[in-house]
């Protein structure tokens, strides 16, 4: 650490950044703009300007960007002194000249760093007379709302976008004090990150747009501290209500998971649980009942000896752990299909057996040779995806610390490395987003990936199996064997065993970090949790072992052909199903149950990562919507505790899953944490209208959270952050008085607790089951899963706005009978479907890929045999 | 060249604004030089050397030693690769139009001047930033770099040394900030013409991230005549220490405006009264921004300075391009600062908050000044805007440039601004 002085007193800072980051990691207030953490300095804004001195003698000094400045060993600045606190004040009054001051009908206001840092600064007074520059508004799509007037120039848009997630359709055009932050003509945005602008954005020219169908300010919303639901990852979000309505999702900061960014699926797929399609009341064949009667008749049909139960990857742990018990370990079903099942079982056991480690995302982040086996990674799991984009850059960083440019730096690093990109190879059937920052790209039948990745393992050491030898295979091998951190990804998404396990003899020979993808926020949490995949369900209903079952948040037809299902519902007597969404398994329910979505409960998902994550009820919900496990529960677990610890009675292996949050009873001097903001407007006026009384507020037994505004100042634990702020800093740019330092880690530790750590090289054999070489067949195509960012997922798609980009079903082939766009049908083990045909030339001869996860082809069994063929 | 010793970058070209071609320029002893580098035993250190002894200074306006710069570029077996050089002929300073002449009068002057500087920073590729208007020019470079490739003065082995130099010419799109070179360098690359952060300089990271040399047309064209005479007569040319000849302009309504090709050091009152012609008749002198738009004014008082890089900082001023603005009683001195501020904010690029935002606010308050519409307190506002431009506050050199002529117009002429906004009009309308 370096020993600088501000203002003169002495503060430690680290030498290998610069003033700025010093500063605020040290919570001195100096404003900025268009640093940010994640992006590094620029010097455009000149906002957090400085006075440095050359010695203790020295008086005069001279103003220097603290942004731009390394915190060397001894550097004397000031931030109180005159000339520079002037300097800075000029600064702001400049961004101002032609900023609309429209801070009470823009959505920003209340969070809006531009309003704190003219605070800050004190600039108060307006002295410019002139007319202001005018923008016309862009409409940029459902997600993001444009209001360009209020733009500051800080560049912060374009260099997120751009240089950071490899967007390419926003741009800075023409020059001056009109330079003008958009796309070149309306439309809307193409980049799977474009939500991030909302909150890079320092003042209100981005913003969610999805807010504003319900807008309200953040000190009027109630958040909690939750985990985004759209896939694996497990990214840390803050969810916010009012009235009722979920308004909204920000990024929660996790430096080893998130850091500062969602993906838009996982930012706007919220809308789900305003949807219309929710349930809201217990329907006993159709009809409303009271939760008493539902209740009555569940325990009634629980109690029938003859009931199974069938868990669900998307549910919380405590949910599936609350139906394990109720029905009993051996009439439990993991509700997985057995393909997934298998797959999920597996990518568990490499992972445990290791002795490669499953990195988080920023150790993904800091990785400098890549291989991914099978996987779109930002069609499943998005958030990784932008992660790769960083990590292409980390061997071309060698070029900027040889040319002693500090990495903070970004222009200077950015002009020294160009476009020079690090070793990425992707080995998928299809084309991905990624094949654009790739080093080589493979195309081929999951069987011939997984054949690759033997190839490279074999390359890499000589007594893994292999069967083929690739030309690209020592290309690949040589790569990784050179890397200082090298990494492979596969995952469950290829529906390859086989790949999976190259995957692993990869990582293992070249000593790599593994990284396997899961479909599901708890597909890792249901594996660990146990019971036999879906077709011992259907075989206990068919061979009369039960005729009751109770489906925890859980669409069959999702999971399996519809045939199948139907006649596995129809079979039962009793359906009972707890689900948040009408869905066609709802639909033949005998007993509806209303489950919370995960902003009306508490629970645990574990990530494909293996981090034990908890997310927190937002609001209470008015009507009989329950979490699921308090359908579930006996009467003696009290709350989420006593649910936490009995599963870690019952099942040992998962219970450190109870320390992924502090438990109910957590206080910081005796008091909850808050989930809303203190407001001006204060809570007591919300209800006036009604009564004047002030109505209890709800308690909350399952958390350390309060459902006030009452509550601890203090800093909470990561895992209970429900929104950041702290004095003068109302925007999430407050992230910064929780972090250690500026985009490191959280104060007290990161949120999350890891569920296994691979064993150390113990002498682990290979795998070497090699599956034969693909054999395309003569008038038939091997169908594949395609993956599609928007769509696939199943919640995602019945949020507003996410619902229109939706992409719609069709089969790609490479197939030169067949035109673009025409319609043809499908027919294969699960049934025969009519889609339109998309032409994509890259795709391997025998090859065709199926939409996955999008009605009607949400159920289809995947890799599977079938005929492409034009209709009758 | 032995014909003009004392005019060398210009004596030899004809006076009927025809181009010296390459017969006549062969002939004056043009392409001599790199026979003497290539085949002379010279080494890109020595002609470095020569380069620093004859302490050229850059002719672009910032007058920093050529030689020295040339030594900075990596050279060896590890050095990155290729190494560029760019000839900064973006010449877009208001009142400056001394390149322009050499561009188009002169060209195969310049790129032996190229080919030189190519061997001694060990260039593999050389392009000459040519402002997009200048299209005469544009034409003449053009076929001067074809008949040199045909000569093997460009291309591989150059004769026979086994030193290789692609050179290209690239037309500007057009903006003032190209003239920065490291806002040049980003619009070469087909980047926005932003200013990029130092360090890293461009002779370590430079163009497409490589070594790069960026030097003026005028400083490229000086250097065939250094290796020919010597870094001694260079000097000797000079009355100054600052070595050689400058083309020196004057603009305004004088006598005889025009360019001239003078020992560097001459006198602003040398110049102003003998080569221009003094005052226009009727019209009296009142000051001048010595250097293009971007220095400081001087009055009368600093008229006898020689107009070098030591000795115009004494004056409160700079050399800049040298090529003069000469403001007289005639002209509102408000309206040529609102034109030259105006100038400044259509070219400032956008980056940096005080530039951006300040340059287009100062030129709001001096056009509400001309068209009578100032109001007390506008002069302090100004003058505040001017401190936010000062060097360092800024993110390159284009705002503290526009403060320079503002702030010395509001110290040599306050009067005629007070007079602005007390009388509600401009005088001179």
């Amino acid at each position: 650490m370096a020993t600088v002085y501000v203002d003169n007193k002495p503060y430690e800072m680290n030498p290998e950044e610069n003033l700025l980051h010093g500063c605020v990691s040290q919570g001195l207030n100096l404003p900025y703009f268009c640093w940010h953490p994640a992006l590094g300095s620029v010097g455009a804004c000149r906002q957090c300007a400085v006075k440095v001195f050359k010695d203790e003698h020295d008086t005069q000094g001279k103003i220097v960007m603290s942004c731009m400045t390394p915190a060397a060993e001894g550097t004397r600045i000031s931030i109180a002194d005159a000339e520079a606190a002037t300097f800075r004040a000029g600064v702001i009054e400049g961004l101002m000249l032609n900023h609309p001051h429209d801070c009470p009908v823009c959505d920003e206001g209340g969070e809006c760093h531009l309003q704190d840092m003219t605070v800050m600064t004190g600039h108060d007074y307006r002295r410019y007379e002139f007319d202001k520059r005018t923008f016309r508004d862009q409409n940029l799509g459902p997600l993001v709302n444009h209001e360009p007037n209020r733009c500051i120039q800080c560049y912060r848009c374009v260099r997120y976008y751009r240089d950071y997630a490899g967007g390419k359709d926003l741009n800075a055009f023409a020059s001056r004090n009109t330079v003008f932050f958009g796309r070149n003509e309306d439309g809307v945005l193409e980049n799977e990150f474009s939500g991030n602008l909302v909150e890079i954005c320092p003042t209100g020219v981005f913003t969610d747009k999805t807010l504003k169908h319900h807008y309200a300010r953040k000190w009027d919303q109630q958040f909690a501290p939750s985990v985004c639901v759209h896939c694996a990852l497990g990214c840390n979000i803050d969810a916010g209500e009012r009235y009722g309505t979920l308004r909204r999702i920000v990024n929660r900061y996790n430096h080893e998971v998130n850091g500062y960014f969602l993906c838009d699926r996982g930012r706007f797929g919220y809308e789900f649980v305003n949807s219309e399609r929710r349930l809201r009341e217990p329907r006993l064949s159709g009809k409303p009942v009271s939760v008493v009667e539902a209740r009555t008749h569940l325990e009634e049909r629980a109690d029938s000896g003859r009931v199974i139960g069938i868990g669900s990857p998307r549910a919380s742990l405590e949910a599936n752990f609350a139906l394990r018990t109720l029905v009993g370990p051996e009439q439990f079903y993991s509700g997985m299909a057995d393909g997934q099942a298998e797959l999920a079982g597996r990518m568990i056991e490499i992972l445990r057996r290791g002795p490669m480690r499953t990195p988080t995302l920023r150790e993904i982040e800091e990785c400098d040779a890549v291989f991914i086996l099978g996987e779109d990674l930002t069609s499943v799991a998005p958030r990784m995806a932008l992660s790769l984009r960083q990590s292409v850059r980390q061997q071309p960083m060698e070029i900027a610390r040889q040319s002693n440019i500090p990495l903070w730096m970004d222009h200077g690093v950015r002009d020294a490395l160009q476009d020079a990109k690090g070793p990425l190879y992707i080995a998928t059937p299809y084309a991905t987003r990624l094949d654009e920052v790739a080093t080589a790209t493979f195309r081929g039948a999951p069987d011939d990936l997984a054949r690759l990745g033997f190839a490279v393992a074999h390359a890499l050491d000589p007594e893994a199996p292999s069967a083929q030898d690739f030309p690209l295979a020592a290309e690949i091998a040589n790569a990784l064997k050179n890397a200082k951190k090298p990494l492979v990804i596969s995952g469950m998404s290829c529906c390859s065993q086989a790949a999976m396990e190259a995957a692993a003899n990869v990582a293992m020979a070249a000593h790599a970090a593994l990284s396997l993808t899961a479909p599901e926020c708890n597909t890792v949490g249901a594996a660990l949790m146990g019971g036999s995949p879906l077709t011992a369900a259907f075989e206990a209903v068919r061979n009369g072992h039960a005729d009751t079952m109770i489906i925890l948040e859980n669409d069959l037809y999702r999971r399996a052909p519809a045939t199948e299902v139907d006649a596995f519902l129809g079979a039962a007597k009793h359906v009972i199903v707890l689900d948040h969404l009408a869905n066609p398994t709802t639909e033949k329910a005998e007993l509806e149950l209303p489950a919370g979505t995960f902003a009306e409960s508490d629970g645990t998902f574990i990530s494909s990562e293996g981090r034990a994550q908890r997310f927190f009820q937002v609001f209470v919900p008015q009507n009989d919507v329950l979490a699921s496990w308090r359908w579930l529960k006996p009467d003696k677990w009290q709350n989420l505790d006593d649910v936490l610890a009995a599963l870690s009675r019952a099942l040992p292996e998962l219970a450190s899953a109870s320390y992924a949050a502090p438990s109910a009873a957590f206080r910081i001097a005796g008091a909850k944490i808050p989930r809303s903001p203190h407001r001006e407007s204060g809570r007591t006026a919300a209800l006036v209208n009604i009564t004047i009384s002030e109505p209890k507020t709800p308690e909350d037994p399952d958390s350390a959270l309060s459902y006030s505004m009452e509550g601890t100042p203090d800093k909470p634990p990561a895992a209970l952050i429900p929104f950041f702020w702290s004095p003068g800093w109302n925007s999430i740019q407050a992230t910064n008085a929780y972090q250690t330092e500026p985009g490191g880690p959280l104060r007290g530790g990161d949120a999350g607790v890891r569920m296994f750590e691979p064993a150390a090289a113990n002498g682990q054999t290979w795998f070497s089951d090699i599956p034969p070489a693909f054999e395309p067949r003569e008038g038939e195509w091997l169908l594949v899963p395609m993956y599609h960012f928007i769509g696939s997922e199943e919640l995602s798609p019945a949020a507003r706005g996410l619902r229109e980009l939706a992409t719609k079903p069709h089969v790609a082939v490479n197939c030169d009978d067949l035109v673009e766009g025409a319609e043809v049908e499908v027919s294969c083990a699960s049934g025969t479907f009519r889609l339109p045909v998309r032409l994509q030339p890259d795709l391997p001869r025998g090859v065709a890929c199926l939409s996955a996860g999008i009605a009607p082809l949400s159920g289809v069994t995947m890799p599977a045999w079938g005929k492409i063929e034009r209709p009758k | 060249m032995t014909s003009s010793t004392e005019k060398p970058l210009t004596g030899n070209i004809p006076l009927d604004g025809s181009a010296l071609d390459l017969p006549a320029y062969e002939q004056a002893g043009g392409y001599q030089a790199i026979r003497k580098v290539m085949n002379g035993g010279m080494t890109p250190k020595s002609v470095i050397a020569e380069v620093k002894n004859a302490n050229l200074r850059g002719r672009g306006g910032a007058g920093f030693p050529t030689g020295v710069k040339w030594s900075f570029v990596p050279v060896g077996k590890d050095a990155p690769n290729p190494t560029y050089l760019v000839i900064n002929a973006d010449e877009m300073e208001p009142g400056t139009f001394k390149d322009r002449f050499l561009l188009e009068r002169n060209p195969h002057q310049l790129i032996e001047g190229a080919i030189i500087a190519g061997f001694a920073i060990e260039a593999d590729i050389a392009y000459i930033f040519l402002r997009g208007e200048y299209t005469l020019a544009a034409e003449r470079i053009s076929r001067a770099i074809a008949e040199a490739y045909e000569r093997h003065y460009l291309g591989k082995n150059i004769l026979g040394s086994g030193y290789n130099l692609e050179l290209h010419l690239h037309l500007s799109a057009g903006r003032y900030i190209c003239g920065d070179e490291t806002g040049l360098l980003n619009a070469l690359e087909g980047k926005r013409a932003n200013p990029r952060a130092k360090p890293p300089f461009p002779v370590v990271v430079g163009l497409f991230g490589k070594p790069t040399v960026v030097n003026n047309v005028e400083t490229i064209s000086c250097v065939p005549h250094i290796i020919n005479n010597g870094a001694e007569w260079f000097h000797g040319l000079s009355r100054t220490k600052d070595g050689g000849t400058k083309l020196y302009g004057v603009s305004g309504k004088v006598k005889r405006p025009g360019l001239w090709e003078l020992p560097m050091g001459t006198t602003a009152r040398e110049l102003l009264e003998e080569h221009a012609g003094g005052m226009r008749d009727g019209l009296k002198f009142r000051g001048l921004l010595p250097g293009g738009s971007s220095t400081p004014f001087i009055v009368e008082e600093h008229l006898d300075t020689p107009m070098d890089f030591t000795e115009m900082p004494k004056a409160g001023s700079r050399l800049g391009t040298g090529t003069m603005i000469v403001l007289d009683d005639h002209t509102c001195p408000v309206g040529m600062a609102w034109n030259m501020t105006k100038f400044f904010a259509r070219e400032s690029c956008g980056f940096c908050t005080p530039c951006w935002s300040g340059l287009g606010w100062a030129e709001r308050i001096l056009r509400s000044m001309e068209y009578g519409h100032g109001k007390p307190g506008d002069l302090d506002k100004l003058a505040s805007q001017a401190k936010m431009w000062s060097p360092g506050n800024t993110f390159c050199a284009l705002a503290p440039g526009a403060a320079d002529p503002l702030e010395t117009a509001m110290k040599y002429f306050r009067p005629d601004f007070e007079r602005h906004i007390v009388e509600e009009r401009c005088p001179w309308r």
